[in-house]
């Protein structure tokens, strides 16, 4: 799967005036990847993407395509396509006309051009529709010529800006498997901005997880969510319950946190935090609520909470349980449902553990807002 | 729709709109028109012997356009044949002018972020239509005149040895003209430009296509309505224009609206000038109208 074309960015700097919307990022993507940028409105994706199809200069660094460096050349001097945030389709022109204006820009004939359409809309389910305008499909379908517009300019690379975040939530589920389907099928390098971590999740290779201007971390998504390098990241890609304290304590790869709260909980620090901290630092636990269960009697003291229920909630396959711990400590619990006979009463009082390799300890930093 | 209306404007607003706009259209606009349509009908008589027994219906005025006075030599009223169609020509091509002009200006203004320079920059177009239309003609005949700036200049640097007649060659008067109407062919499509999502432009350069390939696929088909709009105003106006071709023409060009002119005022003949002034009209109606049709534009995409 490595015959796609690998996209790096070095030591790269964008700036509007004075203004820094992307700060030092380094990326290597493989060719052929599913690659995403995840991050919150605002923290910078766009630019990145802009930055890689040649509608923005770095002010520093180097952007390469297939190990060659794009300094200076335009939009339409890269192998790169860009579906827009807001799909961009001409609104004037059909369907067909849509998908094939890279080829009339090339001066294909009529008839050429026809044939292509057709081939690729046949590819993306659209096959009678080709005739028709923009404005008289639905939203989905849109996203698809927009997808089939981008491909028959025949890239290397593919940009995606947030295509799905204009859809309904079930097309949107649809439309991820749609997507990953295409770029297994064509094999190019594809390049996807989202601010929902679902979807990064399950269509990316590889995620990049971006604070404000900054790419936190690189990784898988299983690695990005098992494994966070800073406190961002473990409190923005999925659930998280988080414990403020002090390192106690530090032994084979785990660290004793005192939390302020809670009393002394044992972590696993993560490879991103690995030599980041020492002894007295600020420290923050993080626990999925899937990472706390119903103390046995042989847990240990620092892997257990003690916690009232304030309110339970039935999901089908799961259920969560909402608890206060210690001096009005919130929390959320979630137990795979096993058919038990009832729900946990409010009122009643707890003991959790959880696994010290589960929970995950960072330096005290940056928090995702709700 | 006309309860919604009722209901933002309030039942006395509304009702004052309505008249006003009926006051407008029908006391101003329609009744006087019809007054001229059928003036024109009739031959020229002294006022107290309209409708008389001396009064009858004719189409006398309409043809003393093409053929002239009885037992005129030539057989066509050569003359003011002449005078319409250059009219009528001229004012195309001053459309065009400005259209070519004004089209970089309009998409400029449109798809530039906003800002401070392009607020100054429309206050610029603006400013100098405060000063009265023959005010500005007269302004434009100094700087073209024999002895005006642009003479003075050219000979300073002696590109030319002797000035140039730009009011007999009728540069003049396109210039002023074409400056006259500027702003109405540039408002309409900067409107329409500017509601044009840029993402649209920079996928068409994503693509490849080079600059004069996005105007022609992506840019005009979409300010269509905006261009018809600014070239039908343009052209009924400068066909219809007087002060401009009074001042600013040559000794030998006759604007057709002159003849109008002088049909009513030094002939005192109405009937006749009812009846170029109706000929006038239709072929401005008809013009803009097959140019229309030709560029497949609806009447409804004009208001926009
Ligand atoms: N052309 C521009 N001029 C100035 N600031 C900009 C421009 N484009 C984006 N920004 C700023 O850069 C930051 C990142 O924007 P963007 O990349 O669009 O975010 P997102 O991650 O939501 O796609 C924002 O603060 C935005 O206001
Ligand atoms: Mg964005």
């Amino acid at each position: 799967m490595s015959s796609g074309v690998a996209v790096d960015l070095q030591d790269m700097w964008i700036k509007f005036g004075d203004f820094v919307a992307v700060r030092d990022a380094n990326v290597h993507i493989n060719g052929g990847d599913f690659f995403s940028f995840l991050g919150g409105s605002g923290c910078g994706k766009t630019t990145i993407l802009r930055a890689v199809s040649g509608f923005l200069e770095p002010a520093d660094g180097k952007i390469l395509i297939g190990g060659n460096d794009m300094k200076g050349k335009g939009p339409n001097e890269r192998p790169t396509a860009l579906i827009f945030q807001n799909l961009a389709l001409f609104p004037l022109m059909k369907v067909w006309e849509n998908i094939t204006f890279s080829m009339e820009v090339r001066g294909a004939s009529a008839g050429e051009r026809r044939k292509r359409a057709d081939e690729l809309l046949d590819m993306i389910a659209l096959s009678d529709q080709g005739d028709k305008l923009p404005s008289e499909l639905s939203g989905g379908q849109k996203q698809r010529v927009a997808i089939a517009r981008a491909l028959c300019a025949e890239p290397d690379v593919l940009l995606l800006d947030e295509p799905l975040s204009a859809l309904d939530l079930g097309l949107r589920h649809h439309m991820r498997t749609e997507l990953r389907e295409i770029q297994k099928r064509v094999g190019i390098t594809f390049i996807y901005i989202t601010h929902d971590q679902g979807e990064a999740l399950t269509m990316s290779d590889n995620v990049a997880v971006m604070r404000t201007a900054v790419i936190d971390q690189i990784g898988s998504g299983k690695s990005v969510y098992d494994d966070p390098s800073t406190s961002f990241v473990a409190s923005f890609v999925g659930m998280n319950n988080m414990f403020r304290g002090k390192v106690k304590s530090i032994s084979k790869g785990q660290a004793l946190v005192e939390t302020n709260r809670t009393g002394n909980l044992l972590a696993r620090i993560t490879t991103g935090a690995t030599g980041k901290l020492a002894v007295g630092d600020d420290a923050m636990v993080f626990i999925r609520p899937e990472g706390l269960h119903i103390a046995e009697k042989s847990a240990k003291s620092n892997t257990r909470i003690k916690a009232n229920v304030r309110h339970s909630e039935f999901e089908g396959t799961s259920y969560n349980v909402f608890l206060e711990g210690d001096a009005g400590k919130e929390m959320k619990m979630s137990l795979v449902n096993r058919g038990e006979a009832r729900l946990y009463e409010p009122g009643a009082e707890l003991t959790l553990q959880f696994d010290a390799t589960q929970a995950v300890v960072v330096p005290a930093g940056e928090l995702a807002s709700e | 729709m006309l309860t919604n209306y009722f209901k933002t404007n309030g039942m006395v607003m509304g009702w004052g709109l309505l008249l006003l706009v009926f006051f407008w259209i029908v006391i101003l606009i329609i009744l006087p028109q019809i007054y001229m349509f059928n003036l024109s009908f009739h031959p020229h008589l002294p006022p107290p012997e309209m409708g008389g027994p001396k009064d009858f219906l004719t189409l006398e005025n309409y043809r003393y356009l093409v053929f002239g006075a009885d037992g005129n030599p030539d057989g066509y009223n050569k003359v003011d044949l002449l005078v319409f169609i250059r009219t009528l020509t001229a004012a195309a091509f001053v459309t065009i002018l400005d259209l070519f002009l004004c089209y970089p200006i309009a998409y400029y203004l449109g798809q530039s972020t906003g800002g401070g320079f392009v607020r100054i920059l429309v206050l610029l177009l603006i400013i100098p239509y405060w000063i009265n239309e023959i005010l500005r003609a007269f302004a434009f005949k100094i700087i073209f005149g024999d002895s005006g700036v642009i003479n003075e200049f050219l000979m300073f640097f002696s590109v030319i040895d002797s000035p140039i007649d730009f009011i007999r060659a009728n540069v003049a008067l396109y210039a002023g003209l074409g400056y006259a109407y500027i702003l109405l062919m540039i408002f309409p499509m900067y409107n329409v430009i500017e509601s044009l999502d840029r993402n649209q432009i920079e996928a068409a350069r994503d693509m490849g296509a080079p600059w004069w390939m996005i105007h022609k696929r992506i840019v005009i088909p979409y300010a269509k309505p905006g261009i018809s709009s600014g070239c039908t105003m343009v052209f009924m106006l400068s066909a219809g224009a007087l002060a401009a071709p009074q001042i600013l023409g040559g000794p030998s060009s006759l604007w057709f609206t002159q003849l109008v002119y002088q049909w009513f005022n030094t002939g005192g003949n109405w009937p006749q000038a009812s009846a170029y002034a109706i000929i006038l009209l239709l072929a401005c109606l008809v013009i803009v109208l097959s140019v229309m049709k030709l560029f497949k534009v609806n009447m409804g995409d004009i208001g926009k």
